[in-house]
């Protein structure tokens, strides 16, 4: 499950996140993003990177997940 | 646009318009793809250079230096001053022009160029490199390269694609947002940086004046430390406190890798170049005369290779890269390491010291020393360098 999200309208695309990745997992065109969800370790690298926050790490979501796992 | 090049080079940046210009001087077909719909266009950059390092490749012109620098000021975390003079001539760039003015260069020299060509994969042929699949106004199409010619920046995918492991570690990832701002009253002549932990944790926050009242103000800090505190957040304590209310022209953000050299940047017929090749200075984080070094080199020996028809010639790339400017930056790299983790006190105690040599006999090396006096550990890493 994807625990990373981008907010799109903030991005300035300037590929850091993409530098940081480890598993090649975001796609960056001209003036479009998006993460491959199939390769996405949740890592978080690119959410730490980011200079202007526009990804996060969905702490809400893996605490969900938490809760339905136990 | 015909469906095969001899070279074909992924990004338009000046390390891929040099690379293509040295390619194409040597009389063999060469194409150029720009993901973006300009060339030189979004500006991702601080856009400092010095005089002596893009002299080599492209005549000064006024068109494109925005200011001429002679001295540089470093500011401790106590505020205290150091101005030093410069004894070579930098420059501020207008990098959307500069970079067009290196795009025609290459066209000149007989390079095509083509924009809004998103390179997504390479074409492969019998376990070997084809070419390259792009997106073109939203087609996929296909173009065949004796020789693909990596230029794709800090969020390269080119090395990737062809197995060669390219990601930067976060640490070394200086992550950077920068604002043009008018109206301010700085020195038009000196750039200015800001060191310690209020700005910039590992790393440094600039100020390179671009005229009399407009200037790039800028910070890039290392991303184990922009984990805690994003880059914009610590930019806009800055300006808050320096600057409110100021008039900001652009606002940018942006990544340099400020590692050492990839260890692989050829593989079999794939070269990498500039940011892509993790080849900026990682001491400065200065990425355009590097880059362009990187880019004629790979160009030159791609062009001989396809003229000579011998492949084995690209295998020399990494090897002309080290010995010109690849060594170098390892010991800037280890510098680097030490100076970005000097505490706030250190910082301070070494600039009281430098105010007290004279201003006429101020230079980075009378600073380097007092720096090496306050961490002698300093030393050990130069002992190392030096002894290996």
């Amino acid at each position: 499950m994807l625990l990373i999200e981008i907010k799109p309208d903030k991005c300035d695309f300037c590929g850091v996140c993409v530098g940081v990745c480890p598993e090649d997992a975001i796609e960056l065109k001209e003036a479009n993003i998006s993460i491959i969800e199939k390769r996405c370790t949740n890592c978080a690298k690119c959410v730490w990177c980011c200079p202007i926050e526009v990804l996060v790490f969905r702490k809400d979501k893996l605490q969900q997940l938490k809760a339905k796992s136990s | 646009m015909k469906n095969s090049y001899d070279v074909v080079v992924v990004g338009a940046g000046p390390a891929g318009t040099t690379a293509a210009r040295f390619a194409a001087e040597q009389g063999i077909s060469v194409l150029v793809l720009e993901k973006d719909r300009d060339v030189g266009y979004p500006v991702r950059c601080g856009e400092a250079v010095s005089k002596d390092g893009i002299e080599p490749f492209i005549a000064p012109d006024s068109k494109w230096i925005a200011s001429t620098i002679n001295s540089f000021i470093f500011i401790a975390p106590d505020e205290t001053e150091v101005k030093i003079k410069f004894n070579r001539t930098g420059y501020i760039l207008e990098r959307r022009i500069f970079d067009y003015e290196l795009g025609k260069l290459a066209a000149k020299a007989g390079a095509e160029i083509l924009t809004k060509a998103y390179v997504y994969d390479l074409l492969w042929e019998n376990g070997k490199v084809a070419g390259v699949k792009f997106e073109h106004n939203g087609e996929p199409k296909e173009v065949r390269a004796k020789i693909v010619i990596g230029a794709d920046g800090v969020e390269s995918r080119i090395g990737r694609f062809a197995g060669i492991k390219t990601h930067t570690k976060i640490s070394d990832m200086e992550c950077c947002v920068q604002f043009t701002v008018s109206n301010i009253n700085v020195d038009p002549n000196a750039c200015y940086f800001y060191f310690g932990s209020e700005y910039s944790p590992g790393g440094y926050l600039w100020i390179f004046p671009k005229g009399s009242d407009t200037a790039n103000i800028g910070l890039g800090i290392g991303g184990d430390r922009a984990k805690h505190r994003s880059p914009i957040s610590y930019m806009n304590h800055f300006l808050n406190k320096k600057f409110p209310d100021v008039p900001k022209l652009t606002m940018i953000s942006g990544g340099v890798p400020c590692s050492i050299t990839l260890s692989e940047i050829v593989k079999d017929n794939v070269m990498l170049v500039g940011d892509a090749a993790r080849q900026v200075n990682p001491l400065s984080g200065g990425g355009i005369t590097s880059g362009m070094i990187g880019g004629s080199i790979a160009g030159e020996l791609a062009g001989r290779a396809i003229k000579e028809n011998n492949f084995k010639l690209l295998n020399e790339y990494p090897k002309i890269w080290h010995q010109r400017v690849g060594k170098r930056h390892e010991i800037y790299y280890k510098i680097k390491n030490a100076i970005y983790n000097f505490s706030d006190e250190t910082l301070n105690s070494i600039a009281h010291s430098a105010i007290k040599i004279p201003e006429n006999e101020r230079t980075l090396l009378s600073i380097f020393k007092i720096a090496l006096f306050d961490k002698p550990s300093l030393l050990f890493e130069f002992a190392k360098i030096f002894f290996y």
